[in-house]
């Protein structure tokens, strides 16, 4: 029992983790139609960010926190304007390949800055141990299952109400009715490509608390696309409870399998789920038959 | 266009080459391959023979990629599949290294094909994805199964001997490779000239209209995975027999991405442009070593930055020649020939 509630948060924390990095691709996608395959160092820069803010330069780390977020709001509109607005209605490949050039460039100018050594990082978030029943789990984990839930309403609700969530749905479904209500598609480009940043960020500053900080954090965009396939690419709650299930099922599988199968057993769902239903738990399906 | 030009046969109209200046061209690279590495030294033929090799997979790849217009993100996992046969097949059952350059192809082509069948419901984006996953799970499985692949300790294959003469020096195995080189170019360059190649072009301009016109798309969507990841097998089998050792670190998404970066640089749908994509990207990161090299006693700080700055350029070059030249160094090279076509009259 003791187990199965360590492995349950483990999942969980990772889960959300994995969520907020899956909503910003989930964004991404909806509003411009790119896949992102550069989300994972848009995490990875947002930790180290956040870890140049709170231990180069010694500052309180709410301030860490709000100068993260606009700098990540920066990169966006930057890698909008100047990578993938050129690329508009381009074929999918090169979308694809721009994206992957983009993240090595991180990657690259990240390495070049900080190195590529993993940094400890000082835990910015209370981390004391909670009792959970007959188990014992740390409070930055709770945290991080917190603040995850916390955007993903908010992005719900941005949605749902805020004049820009809506243009932004506007233009997902349909670009040129949305242009011709006088939405500016360009600025919900930008806006897409910044918010998704932002999340990013607040995931990156999430695992870092948690691990550290190191080049091995981009590995989150990969993992991502089992997410997103599970829960369907254009899907925000799809984006949650995609990263709920893969958190949970590696979580499980690592601790009750083991073999080092965790590491392979959302890549084989993600086949199985492509094979089943292509479009997700809750993806748009756009009837197509080949 | 040109002018000028009558062809009395329809064996000249058919011909490969049909005009003197591409013969000459032709020749003149034959010429260049024969004679290099008697002229050059060791650290040339050798990556002139890593050039060999990317060529061989960039021409199975684009066959997939920019002719079937099938997106693949698992060529290192097919790469891998190659290799590890082929070494396999060597080092424990002694099968001789030859006749693993046609059997480690045709199995890749099997499992290439297997991993195909996913291609027939899913398209562009899902297709990429399913590869990404293919290549995942491979890569896992031979890092996985100890007792066959040797998990993650190198594979050791013996070296290739031919009539008694151990051909693992760079020198000796130029010819095979450049031999392999050859062969596929000219077998791909007249089977994209068959009704298959046409089909796939079909394919790739527009999957539903080509089913229209009769091209069974299972049928020849699994042919193309099949032959495209036939060709990566030889690339994958030369591989572990020139470097006498096999490691998964070879076949990471890493090698995926390069060779999409190979045939997208070089051009898409390009036997040439592959050559010219698998020489840049093979060179690139060997010309920016050598240079920091050259400068780390001005610039102390590069010879520790060199890693980075060919990870940089290398994220770079891909964003400013699909931003720039989405046709790649093929179009470019097309470009200049126009351009001295009418030269100095042009218009």
């Amino acid at each position: 029992m003791e187990t199965f509630i360590h492995l349950t948060v483990a999942g969980l924390t990772n889960g959300m983790i994995l969520a907020l990095a899956a909503l910003g691709f989930v964004l991404i996608y909806k509003a411009t139609d790119v896949i992102n395959f550069a989300q994972g160092e848009f995490l990875m820069v947002g930790a180290y960010l956040i870890y140049a803010f709170i231990v180069q330069f010694g500052m309180p780390w709410t301030v860490s926190v709000v100068l993260t977020l606009a700098l990540a709001v920066v990169i966006g509109v930057v890698v909008e304007r100047f990578v993938l607005r050129p690329l508009i209605g381009e074929p999918i490949i090169s979308i694809i390949m721009v994206t992957i050039g983009l993240s090595s460039l991180m990657r690259a100018i990240v390495s070049m800055i900080w190195g590529n050594q993993p940094k400890a990082m000082p835990p910015f978030i209370p981390s004391q141990p909670v009792r959970l029943g007959p188990a014992v789990v740390t409070a930055d984990r709770l945290w991080a299952i917190a603040v995850a839930v916390l955007m993903l309403v908010l992005f719900a609700l941005f949605f749902r109400y805020y004049k820009e969530g809506i243009a932004m749905r506007a233009v997902a479904d349909d670009q040129q009715a949305a242009m011709s209500m006088g939405i500016s598609v360009r600025r919900i480009f930008a806006w897409a490509w910044s918010i998704s940043a932002m999340v990013a960020a607040v995931a990156g500053a999430l695992v870092a608390n948690i691990v550290g900080v190191g080049p091995e954090l981009a590995g989150f965009g990969l993992r991502v696309f089992p997410v997103v396939i599970l829960g369907g690419l254009d899907s925000i709650p799809g984006a949650l409870l995609g990263g709920i299930i893969i958190g949970l099922i590696e979580s499980y599988v690592g601790g009750y399998v083991g073999h080092g199968l965790h590491q392979v057993i959302a890549f084989v769902v993600l086949v199985l789920i492509l094979m089943v239903k292509p479009y997700g738990l809750f993806g748009q399906e756009r009837i197509e038959r080949v | 266009m040109d002018s000028g030009v009558f062809f009395t046969t329809y064996e000249a109209d058919m011909a490969l080459r049909r005009k003197p200046l591409e013969k000459l061209r032709l020749g003149l690279f034959i010429a260049f391959v024969l004679v290099f590495p008697f002229v050059a030294g060791t650290y040339p033929t050798f990556l002139m023979n890593q050039i060999g090799i990317a060529t061989i997979g960039a021409l199975g790849l684009n066959l997939l990629v920019g002719y079937t217009g099938q997106i693949s993100l698992g060529q290192g996992a097919f790469l891998a599949v190659g290799a590890y046969t082929a070494g396999i097949l060597t080092a424990k059952l002694g099968v001789p290294w030859y006749l693993t350059l046609v059997i480690a192809p045709l199995f890749t082509a099997l499992v290439g094909a297997v991993f195909g069948i996913p291609s027939l419901r899913l398209k562009g984006l899902y297709l990429a994805i399913a590869t990404l996953a293919a290549q995942e799970i491979i890569i896992w499985v031979v890092t996985h199964w100890d007792s066959v692949t040797g998990g993650v300790h190198a594979l050791v294959v013996p070296p290739p001997t031919l009539f008694g003469m151990p051909l693992n020096r760079d020198f000796r195995f130029y010819w095979i490779i450049w031999a392999c080189v050859g062969f596929t170019a000219l077998t791909m360059a007249n089977l994209l000239r068959t009704h298959y190649g046409r089909a796939f072009v079909a394919i790739r301009d527009h999957d539903i209209a080509a089913e229209i016109m009769g091209i069974d798309l299972f049928k020849y969507k699994l042919l193309a995975f099949g032959l495209s990841s036939f060709y990566v097998g030889l690339a994958g089998a030369l591989l572990a027999h020139w470097r006498s050792i096999v490691t998964w670190e070879r076949f990471t998404i890493e090698v995926s991405v390069l060779y999409l970066a190979m045939i997208i640089i070089g051009g898409l749908g390009s036997i040439a442009g592959s050559l010219y994509g698998a020489a840049f990207m093979t060179l690139l990161p060997a010309v920016l070593n050598n240079l920091g090299m050259a400068f780390k006693d001005t610039l102390p700080w590069l010879e520790e930055a060199i890693p980075y700055i060919q990870q940089a350029s290398f994220g770079l070059i891909i964003i400013l020649f699909l931003i720039l030249e989405p046709r790649g160094l093929n179009k470019l090279w097309q470009d200049i020939k126009n351009y001295f076509k009418l030269w100095p009259f042009s218009y």
